[in-house]
């Protein structure tokens, strides 16, 4: 559960329940002795290499997934007893428009940080497809803000982006230019964010693209050459299509994360100001941990999963319409 | 791209007092004294020993779970076993944002919030490890373990002497996401933890912008020392990073 987050989702792209054909049938009429025995062996070998792990899934994932959605039906504190309410927490929360409010700030981040990461990601991803010396250190450093905590990406560009003294205002200063309050200013504490974000997933975003540009075959690109294309030409009749699976699990990945982006939020702005940045995921906390509303908190959570699942069930539906498979 | 980084490290050996007129790129005096104010004001020793055995033992008890399902998945012939592995794979979708507030009231009921156990619980077994060995194994020649069944081997011997070596790169894919995951989560150990003495790097560096608002130097120095060892962990296992992608058919 706390793998990094885009890793999961790409298992169940590739494969949803590409398992192997049905298990044998148990060997309920040829009760021989032999064959009843190994019938047991056989479970306690399946409980021996199963329950390790669903012990801690059903403890820890299915256990509370059931407890979250019952939580949804009540008026809870935390504290005192629950009071069940049936579907008011979700009503309630529809009607709000602090609940439109969370989901708009949260739309507006997703607005903003797709088009950022993923044209960076294929710039970089174009440019270091090309050989040169020293590209694999080029690699390496745009992957690095990937494998570092939110908590400290968020910390850094707080800093870089600080209204007083941070190198961004220093240097819009140099050109007289005006130098926004960034996040500690309503107007530009989300484009703040997005930003910071956009630098700390370039480089997987990079990465995959890659890994797609090289599974390219090069004779595609000559042959097109060779028949007068320029390189533009190639670019959007080529590459862009036969990156489209790349493509699609970018978006799908992003847009999963954007609707759950919450850390870096919580460490730059806290919400802030004057809840200008508030996201979904923030109004969840906030709701629990500040309000002991939990019952709000669990029906806004479900809102979100069932949202994230019905667009990422209609990428799935719409991949077939630009998705090309070489 | 790496210029953040470099700042921040820069920012780490600045005396305290040059900070106000704004940020330099060049240190006449560079001193540690940052990181000695932050060594004195946190447990950060512990909060780093926190982190670390934290992320060693969630990726070990991953790799351990993961393998020993991705066996029994990819091997074993039971009844239920696609509805099972498909109700595996419906876990990878839950948000972690739906579980925190039931498994914070889990926790407290179990009467184990705010322990070591309670940072574990939630990264003892993980969907996405299974999913990934479970692939590798299915990979294994089915042949080599005919081969040992005729020579007398039983499950637990084929488990270990040739499935496991032979998945090994699925392996060290996992340790690295595993890893990773566990020394960057934030959101669960915020809800989880409220000694100071449990707390994790990303909780640590938290709590310290707060303590620290005008000590930017101090902060940039907890940055340093969270940074580093994620980014030695990275260079030993790029190879591994980039070959994981490859593994979940992102071509």
């Amino acid at each position: 559960m706390t793998a990094a987050q885009p890793v999961p989702t790409s298992a169940v792209l590739t494969a949803p329940g590409a398992a192997t054909p049905t298990a044998l049938a148990p060997r309920r009429t040829a009760a021989s002795r032999a064959g009843r025995s190994r019938g047991w062996k056989n479970t306690a070998w399946v409980l021996f290499f199963l329950l390790p792990s669903a012990v801690p899934l059903v403890a820890f994932t299915l256990i509370p997934m059931v407890t979250s959605a019952w939580i949804s039906l009540h008026k809870w504190n935390l504290i005192s007893a629950m009071e069940f309410v049936g579907l008011d927490n979700y009503t309630k929360l529809l009607s709000d428009p602090g609940t439109r409010r969370v989901f708009g700030h949260t739309l507006l981040y997703i607005a903003g940080y797709l088009p950022l990461v993923y044209v960076g990601g294929l710039v970089l991803a174009m440019a270091l497809n090309q050989a040169f010396r020293g590209r694999s250190f080029f690699r390496a450093a745009y992957f690095l803000p990937v494998v570092t905590s939110w908590v400290v990406v968020a910390l850094v560009w707080q800093w870089l982006l600080n209204p007083k003294n941070g190198l961004v205002n220093q240097v819009l200063a140099v050109f007289h230019l005006p130098q926004p309050g960034w996040w500690t200013d309503p107007t530009w504490a989300m484009p703040s964010v997005i930003v910071a974000s956009a630098w700390k997933d370039l480089g997987f975003v990079m990465v995959i693209l890659l890994a797609g540009l090289q599974a390219i075959p090069a004779d595609v690109q000559e042959a097109a050459r060779i028949d007068g294309a320029n390189a533009w030409q190639r670019f959007r009749r080529i590459t862009l299509p036969l990156l489209s699976p790349s493509t699609f699990f970018v978006l799908v990945i992003s847009l999963i994360n954007g609707f759950q982006v919450f850390d870096q939020v919580y460490v730059m702005t806290g919400g802030g100001p004057a809840g200008s940045s508030q996201v979904v995921v923030g109004q969840i906390y906030d709701l629990t941990f500040r309000y002991g509303r939990a019952g709000e908190a669990s029906a806004l959570s479900w809102l979100l999963f069932i949202l994230i699942l019905a667009i990422t069930a209609l990428q799935l539906r719409g991949q077939r319409r630009w998705v090309t498979h070489a | 791209m790496l210029f953040p980084f470099l700042w921040t490290v820069i920012t780490s050996i600045t005396p305290d007092g040059t900070l106000a007129g704004g940020p330099t790129l060049v240190v006449d005096n560079p001193t540690l004294e940052a990181y000695t104010t932050l060594f004195a004001s946190m447990p950060m020793w512990r909060i780093v020993a926190n982190s670390f055995g934290i992320a060693i033992a969630s990726t070990v008890l991953q790799m351990i779970t993961g393998s020993m399902a991705a066996y029994a998945f990819g091997r074993l012939e039971f009844r239920g076993k696609n509805v099972l592995f498909g109700l595996y794979l419906a876990t990878l979708m839950v948000p972690l944002q739906v579980l925190v507030v039931p498994l914070f009231i889990e926790m407290t009921k179990l009467h184990v919030q705010d322990t070591y156990f309670a940072l574990l619980a939630p990264s003892i077994a993980a969907a996405f490890g299974i999913f990934l060995l479970k692939q590798a194994v299915e990979g294994v020649p089915r042949e080599l373990d005919e081969a040992a069944t005729i020579d007398g081997a039983g499950h637990l011997r084929i488990f270990t002497s040739i499935v496991l070596p032979l998945i090994r790169p699925a392996l060290a894919t996992l340790a690295v996401f595993a890893f990773m995951g566990s020394w960057n989560s934030f959101l669960w150990p915020l809800v989880a933890i409220r000694s100071p003495e449990l707390m994790t790097l990303p909780l640590g560096l938290s709590t310290l912008q707060g303590q620290f608002t005008t000590q930017w130097n101090v902060v940039m120095a907890g940055s340093v020392v969270s940074i580093l060892p994620i980014a030695v962990v990275y260079l030993f296992a790029q190879k591994y990073i980039i070959a994981g992608m490859a593994h979940t058919g992102l071509k």
